[in-house]
């Protein structure tokens, strides 16, 4: 493969990434060292200049400090009036972004980058009410100090030892389209403090003590060039990636970070970061969660949460490994990645515990292979957290009462056996009881028990009997061993049991996901497909979940299943609105409208959101696990394929139906244009000829032609018939309605009514005289049989016989109408009940509708229509009408 | 006896062409009015033997036309109405009319029902029930309550023989089913339609020479029973 041309998936990712640039607004920063470099001002001047340009330049919200030449700057420019929020008795003002979006300028000027909102607003940063405009297409102008960087955020303070606590995450920075650094030597900035153009005197006092010393200057400032000149390098690279400069493109770097419970973890996250970036390479976060983890007091699990959210903030891919042991597992992970370097903390062990139990890092060391390793150290070297004893809940004690039952049996079982076997026998009995008590109960019982039965063993059968001391000093190593092999063996088992017990919960995941998918692939209803997924969601995280979809306006309905149902009220529905056209998390436990009852997560497919998933967990922390997150987002991606893979099935039937349609009307409009036109054609035809020489022709032949005029009309008049009782049937305005009759009276309805074309033809009919009444529509099922008759007389000789029989059974009644006619082509006794279909292409027919009125009637009254050819020539049109309801009350004796 | 008057209330101009050429032709006087509130001045001017009423009127329904006439006058009124509207022929009956012919029809067709309405309305007003009944091979003598077949006296219930004789005091006019409860069975029973359907059978089994095949005792689907009249 050439190295000289761009990776085409770089290329095409830079092209989307450009696509989404020109319907996004741009994002200008103005990046400063400190406070008081003039930042702010220098983004009023740029605004003034735009101003003068004829932009549409509003000023969102900017804090002068009091700084009279700021202020004089924002003179000229329209100001955005700020949300006031009361806040524990003062008011405080805060950007209003909701104006904001509804101004709509070109440009906006949002000040300080990095500062957070009061509570409730809508996001708790301002970074993230910036992005939301540059999201909504407006530029906007902000300005941001080097301090606030989430990943210089430990270097500023180990520089200046003060600790910032609003940060801004770097890829805002990234995401920037242009950046400017204000830069102002300290000299000058420290001489602006003095003049009192920064803050006002006491504050400067103040501030020059602390943040504003001269060696914190220079070297922030050095941060901020150097993060500037980053930038600009990045820039560079990617102008020569874009021209396939790079002749020799370093090989993609992968760093995995290793992290642990400590609260040193958040520095080695940065440090990650850092070395990430110089080395333009990807970078993954792990923790590794051992058995011995699961023990770990909340605050420690709180932290590693905290950290790995820390970590997907900057841009890291996190994962949690579980394994026994800590260093094989990353390795394994560290190859099946193709990750070139691992990042991990300076160990936390004493030397004499290393040197006991080994240390990680030299494991890694010794497993590493071609990877490196970096070893970072952490500031005040905390003892690693210890598993917290868990308090003895009823049932520890209640495993303490069995290893005593335990012991006490063994104690008997060695009594039983004492007289007969040996005492290393008997030592045997213990161990078996030890290693039964490991596998029910945890470490404690387990050390309890194999305490126990030594004290026991040594009580009841080593010499002096019934008595704890020991005559013979080689007991005591027999007691040593004992108890050794018992601890160890209570150990491991306990730990195979907890890591079983990781893997059954990965397992549970796992087979719910895949439970969920398979159900899903078998559904294809959307409320079917929404069911399906709350149940399975609810099975895994219990919780009040809903599935909002846009209905017909766009507006998005709450689904919901009874048994968790999650209620949104109108506060809810706006977040849900909000994560809809965000396409981005929010509500409990995130960072944007933290202040809703449940958590929205976006049910984004291939053709965007197709609705967001709801889901109020009944223990609130539970989301708080980015594991847990990423659970439920695979569940929602699942959810969201499937409702577009339901609706794409949907929109394809629904085009296959009015292709089907459209075919179908075009047969209705050739078939029916010719069978009326016919008619037609020979009425008038024979009507001018009477009109322009009647008088001509002799008797004959002009009742000749009135009877064609005669004849056809009829035949228009039964056309007409069958299309408007067809359409009836098909737009279901037929409403049946059904009575007892006699079948023999219709039959006798049908045949009075075909009397003239049936002529002199014999026709035999066949009825049981005992035949029930039958609940049908006399209307309807004389047509049947009249059209049937009709078909019969135009298909067959004029003087062939036809038959009607009737037969029944307990459940239905079963009419046959056969001619002796030339039969239906092979193959089409089940067509000939389409719509339009002709077995004859000639004009002997009708327009095809008939057979198909037959049908449609029999089928609204619960039966069955078919057609067979006969043996003995012809065919048999049979249909059955069911005999379900009750008889109909008796009628009244004759007196 | 002067040329019966006959009053035609249509809208459609090429309906009343027709039947204009055929009735005037046949020596009735026809009088024609395009919407139902003519027809009611032209029904009150004209004094007719037999109204014909179109049930599609443009200004108000063909129902309420009849029930208007009805409050004041007894002539005959012929129903033109299209098939597939059982329902608005019984609506119709109910209201008053005597008999109907669905559209698209034949002249013999409207003539056969208009003597046949003539026929009746000179019955009602100067001649009693006449005693004896004939038609085909059916014949029914009232006053010795015999009814006979081709000669064969053909033995009836009492139901049966009742069925008969309402049947043929509107022999050739349509006769729905409610009318033949409630004349027959009386008042109580006007929604057990099958008792009739039933009796119906009986009748034919009794007096047709293939009860599938009727020639005397006809169905009119969704409205009612025809007797033949010749």
């Amino acid at each position: 493969m050439s190295g000289e041309r761009p990776d085409p998936d770089t290329l095409l990712a830079r092209a989307k990434e450009e696509e989404a640039r020109k319907t996004r607004g741009r994002l200008k920063l103005f990046f400063g060292a400190a406070a008081g470099v003039g930042k702010t001002y220098a983004m009023l001047e740029a605004a003034g200049e735009l101003k003068a340009d004829g932009v549409d330049v509003v000023v969102g919200f900017v804090e002068t400090h009091g700084r009279a030449e700021t202020e004089a700057l924002l003179g000229g420019l329209e100001i955005l009036p700020p949300r006031l929020v009361p806040y524990r008795g003062t008011t405080l003002k805060e950007f209003d972004l909701d104006a904001a979006l509804a101004r709509r300028p070109t440009v906006i000027l949002v000040d300080e980058l990095a500062h957070s909102n009061a509570e409730g607003s809508r996001h708790a940063k301002r970074w993230q009410d910036v992005l939301e405009l540059v999201g909504a297409g407006i530029d906007v102008y902000t300005t941001i100090n080097v301090q606030h960087l989430e990943s210089l955020n430990d270097l500023v303070a180990k520089i200046t030892g003060v600790v910032v606590r609003e940060t801004v995450p770097d890829s805002v920075l990234e995401r920037a389209d242009e950046i400017e650094l204000v830069d102002l030597p300290p000299d000058d900035l420290i001489e602006r403090l003095q003049e009192g153009k920064v803050y006002v005197p006491e504050q400067a006092r103040e501030a020059m003590k602390n943040f504003f010393r001269k060696g914190n200057l220079i070297a922030l400032r050095e941060l901020a060039l150097r993060r500037t000149a980053e930038r600009v390098d990045a820039q560079m690279q990617a102008y020569m990636r874009d021209h396939a400069i790079a002749k020799t493109w370093p090989v993609a770097e992968r760093i995995l970070v290793c992290v642990s419970p400590s609260p040193q973890a958040s520095q080695l996250v940065r440090a990650g970061r850092r070395l990430a970036t110089r080395l333009g390479a990807q970078w993954i976060v792990a923790y590794v969660e051992t058995p011995a983890a699961a023990k770990l007091p909340q605050a420690d699990r709180d932290r590693v949460v905290q950290t790995l959210r820390l970590a997907e903030q900057l841009g890291a891919e996190t994962v949690t490994l579980s394994g026994t042991t800590m260093s094989e597992e990353l390795l394994a992970y560290a190859r099946a990645r193709n990750v070139s370097r691992i990042v991990i903390g300076k160990p936390a062990r004493s030397f004499w515990k290393r040197m006991l139990l080994g240390s990680i890092v030299d494991a890694l060391v010794r497993g590493s292979g071609e990877i490196d390793i970096h070893v970072v150290s952490g500031e005040k070297e905390a003892d690693a957290p210890k598993p917290a004893m868990r308090p003895a809940s009823r049932t520890a004690w209640r495993a303490y009462a069995e290893a005593l039952v335990v012991v006490a049996l063994c104690t008997g079982i060695a009594w039983l056996m004492f007289p007969h076997f040996g005492l290393s026998n008997l030592i045997m009995v213990y161990l078996l009881g030890v290693v039964a008590v490991a596998a029910r109960s945890g470490r404690g019982p387990t050390a309890f028990a194999s305490l126990l039965s030594v004290a026991t063993f040594d009580f009841f059968f080593v010499p002096p009997f019934f008595s704890f001391a020991v005559s013979d000093t080689q007991y005591l190593v027999t007691f040593a061993v004992m108890l050794v092999v018992a601890l160890v063996i209570s150990s491991l088992t306990v730990r195979i049991r907890a890591q079983a017990d990781l893997a059954r919960d990965r397992e549970r995941r796992t087979a719910a996901l895949y439970a969920m998918s398979h159900e899903l692939a078998s559904t294809r209803e959307v409320d079917d497909l929404l069911a399906i997924a709350i149940q399975h969601i609810v099975d895994v995280f219990p919780a009040e979940v809903a599935v909002l979809l846009p209905d017909g306006t766009g507006r998005l309905t709450p689904r919901t299943v009874p048994a968790a149902a999650l209620h949104t009220d109108a506060a809810e529905q706006a977040v849900a609105e909000w994560v809809y056209s965000h396409r981005e998390l929010a509500g409990l436990g995130t960072s944007t409208l933290p202040g809703a009852a449940a958590l929205y997560v976006p049910l984004i497919g291939s053709r965007g959101a197709a609705g967001v998933l709801g889901v109020k967990p009944s223990e609130p922390h539970v989301f708080d696990s980015p594991e847990q997150l990423h659970l439920l987002e695979t569940f929602a991606n699942q959810t969201a394929l499937a409702i577009e893979r339901a609706t794409l099935a949907d929109e394809a039937q629904a085009s296959q139906v009015r292709m089907e349609t459209e075919r179908l009307r075009n047969s209705l409009l050739s078939s029916v244009s010719h069978d009326l036109r016919t008619p037609l054609a020979t009425i008038t035809g024979a009507a001018t000829t009477m009109l322009e020489s009647g008088s001509r022709l002799d008797q004959r032949t002009q009742k000749e032609l009135l009877e064609s005029v005669r004849d056809e009309a009829e035949r228009l008049n039964r056309l007409v018939q069958n299309l408007l009782e067809m359409t009836r049937l098909e737009s279901g305005a037929i409403e049946l309605r059904r009575d007892w009759h006699p079948l023999e009276e219709v039959i006798g309805a049908a045949l009075g009514r075909l009397a003239k074309s049936l002529g002199s033809r014999r026709v035999t009919v066949s009825i049981p005289p005992d035949l029930p009444l039958v609940k049908i529509d006399d209307v309807l099922i004389e047509q049947v049989f009249v059209n049937l008759l009709d078909n019969a007389v135009k298909y067959t000789p004029p003087d062939s016989a036809i038959r009607i029989i009737v037969t029944a059974t307990d459940q239905s009644v079963t009419a046959e109408v056969a001619d002796h006619g030339p039969g239906l082509p092979k193959g089409q006794e089940a067509r000939v009940f389409e719509k339009f279909f002709r077995a004859t292409p000639d004009g002997r027919g009708g327009a095809g509708l008939g057979l198909a009125i037959c049908r449609g009637v029999v089928l609204a009254h619960g039966g069955r229509i078919w057609a067979h050819n006969l043996p003995e020539g012809g065919v048999a049109f049979l249909f059955t009408l069911p005999l379900t309801d009750a008889a109909p009350a008796s009628v009244p004796a004759d007196a | 006896m002067p040329d019966p008057i006959v009053v035609l209330i249509e809208d459609e101009p090429q309906i009343r062409r027709f039947l204009r050429a055929t009735l005037t032709g046949q020596g009735y006087r026809l009088f024609e009015a395009a919407t139902g509130a003519d027809g009611l001045v032209e029904v009150g001017s004209r004094q007719p033997d037999v109204i014909i009423i179109d049930l599609g009127l443009p200004d108000m329904d063909g129902v309420d036309v009849i029930r208007r006439l009805r409050e004041w006058t007894a002539v005959p009124i012929i129903v033109l109405s299209a098939r597939g509207q059982e329902r608005d022929k019984v609506t119709a009956l109910d209201a008053g009319a005597d008999d109907y012919v669905s559209k698209p029809f034949g002249a013999s067709e409207l003539v056969a029902r208009i003597r046949v309405a003539l026929r009746h309305a000179a019955g009602a007003s100067h001649e009693a029930d006449e005693a004896a009944f004939k038609v085909g091979e059916l014949q029914v003598d009232r006053l010795r309550r015999h009814v006979s077949l081709g000669g064969t006296e053909v033995r009836l219930t009492p139901t049966e023989y009742k069925l008969l004789t309402t049947l043929i005091r509107h022999a050739g006019k349509v006769v729905t089913h409610q009318q033949l409860l409630r004349e027959v069975w009386g008042p109580a029973h006007t929604d057990q339609a099958h008792y009739v359907r039933i009796y119906m059978a009986h009748l034919r089994h009794k007096l047709e020479a293939e009860p599938a095949r009727p020639r005397y005792l006809l169905t009119e689907p969704g409205v009612g029973y025809r007797l033949a009249a010749d």
